[in-house]
Formats: C-alpha cells, sequence, structure tokens
C-alpha cells in the first residue's frame, strides 16, 4: 500500500474513532449530576451484603470473577518479567557495589516511616471493607514501604529481611487461595465466588462475608508478587550492574 | 467553589503531565513521574475517589518510578 494511500485509511479511521467517540461522550451524564444507575444499583447491593466500603463490596462481590483475572493478569505479568530479569549465563554476581552516603536525615526519616508504613499497609489490607482501601492498594503500599529499607539502610539489610523464596510462595498461594475460595461458593450455593459468609453488621470487623478474607489474600499475592518483582529488578540493577564492561573484554576461559 | 477545585486539580494534572513529557534524562523523568502520579492523587481525591487515590498514590508515585529508576541504572550499567 502507497503511503497517500495509507495515509487515507489513517484519516478514515481518525474520522470514524472520532465522530463515534464524540457520540459517546454527547451521551454521558453530564458532570456532577445526580444521575447515577450504577451507583443507584450498587451501593443498595453492597449494604446488603453488609460492606460499609461499596467500592470493595464491588470488587470483592459483585464483580469478583474480574477481580480474579485482574490477580491472575497480575500473577502471570510477574512471572513474566521475572523470566526475562533472571540473569544470563554471562552474568555473574558481583555482590552489591558499596553504597553512596546515606544523608542521616534521610535515614532518620527511613527508619521512622518503615514502620510506619507497614502499619499503614496491613490497616489498608485488614480494613477494606469498611474503609478506602482493600488488598491491591494496602499489598503494593505493604511491598514498596519495605524498600524503605533500601532508602534508609543498605541493600545488605533488605535482602536479609526479605526472603524472596518465601514470597514466591506467598503469590502463589495468594493466586490459589482466590480461586479455591471461589470454589467454596460452587459447593456451597450455586455459583463461582458467592459471598457464602454470614454477612454479619454493617460497619463491624467481620462483616460482608467473604470481603475482607479476599481482600487478605489479595493483599498477600499483591506484596509478594510487587516484591518478587522489585527483588529481580533490584539483582539486575545492584547485583549484576557492572557486568557490562567485563563482557565487553572477555578473556580465555574467564566466562563459564 | 468545588468547581473550581477540580479545575485546580486537573490544570496540577496538566502542568504535571507536561512536565513529565519534557522531562529528557529517564532519571529525572522518574522525579517528575512521581509527582505527575501525586497530582493524579489529588484529582481523585478532590473528585472523591479515596480507593482510586489509595491505588494510584502506591503505584504511581512509588512502585513504578522505583522501577523505572532501577532499569534506568541497569541500563546504564550500573551507578
Amino acid at each position: 500500500m502507497s503511503r497517500t494511500a495509507r495515509m487515507w485509511l489513517l484519516g478514515l479511521g481518525l474520522i470514524g474513532v472520532g465522530v463515534c467517540y464524540a457520540l459517546a461522550a454527547l451521551d454521558l451524564p453530564s458532570f456532577g449530576s445526580t444521575f447515577h444507575p450504577y451507583r443507584d444499583m450498587a451501593v443498595p447491593a453492597a449494604v446488603a451484603h453488609g460492606a460499609a466500603n461499596a467500592v470493595t463490596s464491588i470488587v470483592f462481590d459483585q464483580r469478583g470473577l474480574d477481580t480474579l483475572v485482574e490477580e491472575i493478569i497480575l500473577f502471570g505479568s510477574v512471572i513474566g518479567a521475572v523470566a526475562l530479569l533472571r540473569p544470563s549465563r554471562e552474568e555473574q554476581e558481583h555482590g552489591p557495589s558499596p553504597m553512596g552516603r546515606v544523608l542521616e536525615p534521610t535515614r532518620l526519616l527511613g527508619y521512622v516511616m518503615l514502620p510506619t508504613t507497614l502499619v499503614i499497609g496491613v490497616d489498608v489490607v485488614t480494613h477494606g471493607h469498611l474503609t478506602p482501601g482493600g488488598g491491591f492498594q494496602g499489598g503494593v503500599i505493604l511491598a514498596t514501604g519495605l524498600h524503605l529499607l533500601y532508602v534508609a539502610g543498605s541493600y545488605q539489610a533488605l535482602d536479609r529481611l526479605r526472603p524472596v523464596a518465601l514470597f514466591e510462595h506467598g503469590e502463589a498461594i495468594g493466586a490459589a487461595g482466590f480461586a479455591i475460595l471461589g470454589i467454596a461458593g460452587i459447593l456451597t450455593s450455586a455459583a463461582y465466588l458467592t459471598n457464602m459468609l454470614s454477612y454479619g453488621t454493617l460497619g463491624q470487623m467481620f462483616s460482608a462475608g467473604t470481603v475482607p478474607i479476599l481482600n487478605a489474600i489479595v493483599g498477600v499475592e499483591v506484596a509478594s508478587g510487587v516484591i518478587v518483582l522489585l527483588a529481580r529488578f533490584f539483582d539486575q540493577a545492584v547485583l549484576l550492574g557492572h557486568q557490562r564492561e567485563s563482557i565487553s573484554v572477555p578473556q580465555p576461559g574467564e566466562l563459564r | 467553589m468545588m468547581t473550581a477545585v477540580v479545575g485546580l486539580a486537573l490544570t496540577l494534572v496538566l502542568f504535571a503531565g507536561v512536565a513529565v513529557v519534557l522531562t529528557s534524562d529517564p532519571r529525572r523523568q522518574a522525579v517528575t513521574l512521581s509527582l505527575f502520579g501525586l497530582s493524579l492523587t489529588v484529582l481523585f481525591i478532590v473528585l472523591q475517589a479515596p480507593d482510586v487515590a489509595l491505588s494510584q498514590l502506591a503505584v504511581g508515585t512509588a512502585f513504578v518510578p522505583l522501577m523505572v529508576l532501577l532499569a534506568v541504572s541497569k541500563i546504564r550499567g550500573g551507578r
């Protein structure tokens, strides 16, 4: 196809998308209006299932299957990235390069924020059905919070307190746990991922049936997944970072 | 009043987004990207979506810039 024909085709496509998008946008309820058909159905459904946080109820109860697939997407992308980031045969671990000086205020702030962030992470996971947050958010907070150890201390400190093998298991258990809890829904009632536990009292710690359990499972999965992913990035950037120079001048018999 | 706050937050997002695009050094871009994430967090809070704001804060402001920094550090062959 010639360049002109391609441009015509592109123009035609752009006009088509533009017209459809404009028509769709014109049909949207206006910004800030009181017309919310989805909310009017979702919020009563959340309250009926004892979930004070309607968003978590939608994510883990009303649309639980979507969330299962999302979790599997995260699981798959972590596996893919880890497979890509594995050290190649030429690369050898050199051990972390000596750290630059960490400023004292940075160190202080890091050590104060580390436990604070971890507590906030656990709080966000365990209260996901009551207040804003949930397994996804809390999991990422927990995983990134742990890396304050690297910011404030050293790579060795992080490495000691982060057994990667354990978190690999955690990720798998988290992904499997969600799917298995879904099967429990089939066994006790009609459908996959049915909220089959007692709904409890709205606003109580133990309420909303399976939602807090799924939150905790997803929290474990996301935190573990992010930690494993960042660990592989750290391996590449910190442990194998100086390899390039030595690869460029390979000595006979030096490479394994 | 609320419209003004939403407008202000949107303007903040606009400027932060432009700043990310105009930053040419990937290492500096990680910092502007983090600020862009923070301005989106502010927008989501203003639009009363705290759940999304929390995700944005954790992923966009901390996790992604950290991954960018580590990747850039690897590509440049160590610090």
